[in-house]
């Protein structure tokens, strides 16, 4: 992956995310505490303004320097989540990247994010639409199989009851809502198809 | 939405520049708005700092002083603020004690604290309150929520940190004072985040939210309004049947939520009072007031810490902060 190829991905990752803020806090406010899509869209406008001293560096770098960014930017508890995500997955790019590379990567990224929320999957959070991407790209899926995969999976948080994040208080009023975070991954993922297809 | 503001971006920042002007004998406003910080630091007592979402003033910001807190990271409106502040923070107030935060049990407050604390590098300890009883305390949740009690935690560490007390002994004693305390509250209308521009939830005319956490949201459930005494025995229920010992001396604290009349939070302190007396405890100290807000929401929180000599000690001991001034 070139610069331009880099500057192009991440601007393209923050453009929905940001054209995306109304409906994320839209989702929060009916399980959170609705300050989702208020607080990415501050962080991605950040990565924007930051976007040519970023993508001047290496890639495992510049998503280093990208999470950096979010996680001073964002704060709540998407701010530490997803800039671990991005660092994570900027400590462990590999030095020869193909499919395989890449999920394994990926992986390493996604245990960063379990790490530091102390989750796992079916808590009904984002992990709840990364792990699938994980394994539907360990498995060789090619891009149409991967956005699929995201889109299915955040509508899977739907019926869950949370217990992790704010939508635990709610207990069983929970079920019902897809998750924001879940949402906002499933937009990042799916951003990330469409720029690379 | 009606609100006295300019605009969603700037209401924090206006806000802040007015607090630091209004108290500039106490408070000092850090580099690019990050941190308030005391305007007079004492030379080798750890630094008290605490942070958390906006729109609960007076916490955190109001605490800033003599007796209590160092200095306080204000986040965005019910946002946790992010570990850049917390270091700006710790680098501008720490004397050579120590830092000691504070922090309220949400993920994303513990979550931004704890990448700070990783980032840091001098002696760091981290003071958890979740006292709020609303949440149960299962596997299946993220555990209870630091709410009003806070403001007890921060009193009684800052006297003793101000009396000498070093690092260590801080984080124990804030480790028992919120172990002894606990907290419920009750929301009779919602509140609106001003970037949101709508009320976080609807509630009828006739419902109250039992259980609310400080950002209005959901609690234990929605039931019927009814009169207050049947609200505050629900509460005192929940706060007093927590406890693993009951009785002796206690501090009775009624904090209101931004859009409460004092004369009714009066009214909750009456009734809670009775309820604990009758319970055979004693109220040794008692607080009644906006410390711990959810922007203009309607309710109130109860608190009760169980106090021993020392925390009494420490209660009562001078204090000098925007919202709190006994003493000096």
């Amino acid at each position: 992956m070139t610069g331009p190829d880099l500057k192009a991905l991440i601007e393209a990752v923050s453009n929905v995310v940001i054209a995306h803020a109304d409906e994320l806090t839209d989702l929060d406010q009916a399980i959170g505490d609705g300050d989702h899509g208020v607080n990415m869209k501050r962080g991605f406008e950040a990565v924007v303004s930051d976007l040519d001293q970023i993508t001047a560096k290496p890639v495992g770098e510049a998503l280093k320097a990208a999470g950096m960014q979010l996680v001073m930017k964002v704060g709540g508890a998407s701010g530490p989540l997803y800039g671990t995500l991005f660092m994570g997955l900027g400590k462990a790019w590999p030095e020869t990247l193909d499919q395989t590379s890449l999920a394994t990567a990926f992986g390493e990224a996604i245990d960063a994010v379990k790490a530091r929320g102390k989750s796992e999957a079916g808590q009904k959070t984002m992990l709840d639409v990364l792990i699938p991407v994980q394994v539907a790209l360990a498995a060789g899926g090619d891009l149409d199989t991967i956005c699929d995969t995201a889109e299915t999976a955040a509508a899977a948080t739907i019926p869950m009851q949370a217990t992790k994040g704010r939508a635990s208080f709610l207990g069983e009023r929970s079920v019902g809502h897809m998750d924001p975070g879940a949402r906002s991954s499933q937009l990042i993922i799916n951003a990330v198809c469409e720029a690379l297809s | 939405m009606k609100k006295l503001m300019n605009g969603v971006d700037t209401i924090l920042r206006e806000s802040l520049t007015g607090f630091c002007a209004a108290h500039a004998d106490l408070v000092t406003m850090g580099e690019d708005g990050k941190f308030v910080r005391r305007a007079a630091l004492k030379q080798g007592k750890p630094a008290l700092i605490s942070g958390g979402g906006s729109g609960h003033e007076p916490l955190h910001a109001g605490f800033v002083g003599h007796g209590m807190l160092d200095a306080a990271c204000p986040g965005e409106v019910f946002t946790s603020p992010t570990p850049d502040q917390m270091l700006a923070a710790a680098e501008a107030v720490e004397t050579g004690g120590g830092v000691l935060y504070i922090v309220k049990n949400y993920e994303g407050d513990v979550m931004n604290f704890e990448m700070a604390a990783e980032m840091a590098s001098g002696d760091v300890m981290t003071v958890l309150t979740n006292d709020d009883v609303a949440v149960e305390d299962s596997l299946f949740t993220t555990g209870r929520r630091g709410v009003a009690g806070t403001v007890v935690v921060e009193k009684i560490v800052g006297a003793a940190a101000e009396a000498g007390a070093d690092l260590a002994s801080l984080k124990a004693l804030g480790d028992r004072v919120n172990a002894a305390t606990r907290s419920m509250g009750v929301a009779l209308t919602s509140c609106t985040v001003p970037a949101a521009g709508k009320p976080t939830f609807d509630i009828g005319d006739d419902e109250i939210e039992m259980g609310v956490g400080i950002h209005g949201e959901p609690g234990r459930k929605r039931v019927p309004h009814k009169p207050a005494d049947a609200i505050v025995a629900d509460m005192m229920d929940a706060i007093l049947g927590d406890f693993d010992a009951s009785g002796g001396p206690a501090l009775l604290f009624v904090n209101g939520f931004g859009g409460t009349p004092a004369m009714e939070l009066y009214l909750v302190y009456n009734a809670a009072r009775a309820r604990l007396e009758k319970d055979g405890y004693s109220v040794a100290r008692s607080l009644v007031g906006d410390y711990v807000t959810s922007l203009e929401m309607q309710g109130c929180s109860i608190t009760v810490t169980r106090l021993d000599d020392e925390m009494a000690g420490y209660w009562d001991a001078p204090v000098h902060t925007a919202a709190l001034r006994a003493g000096m």
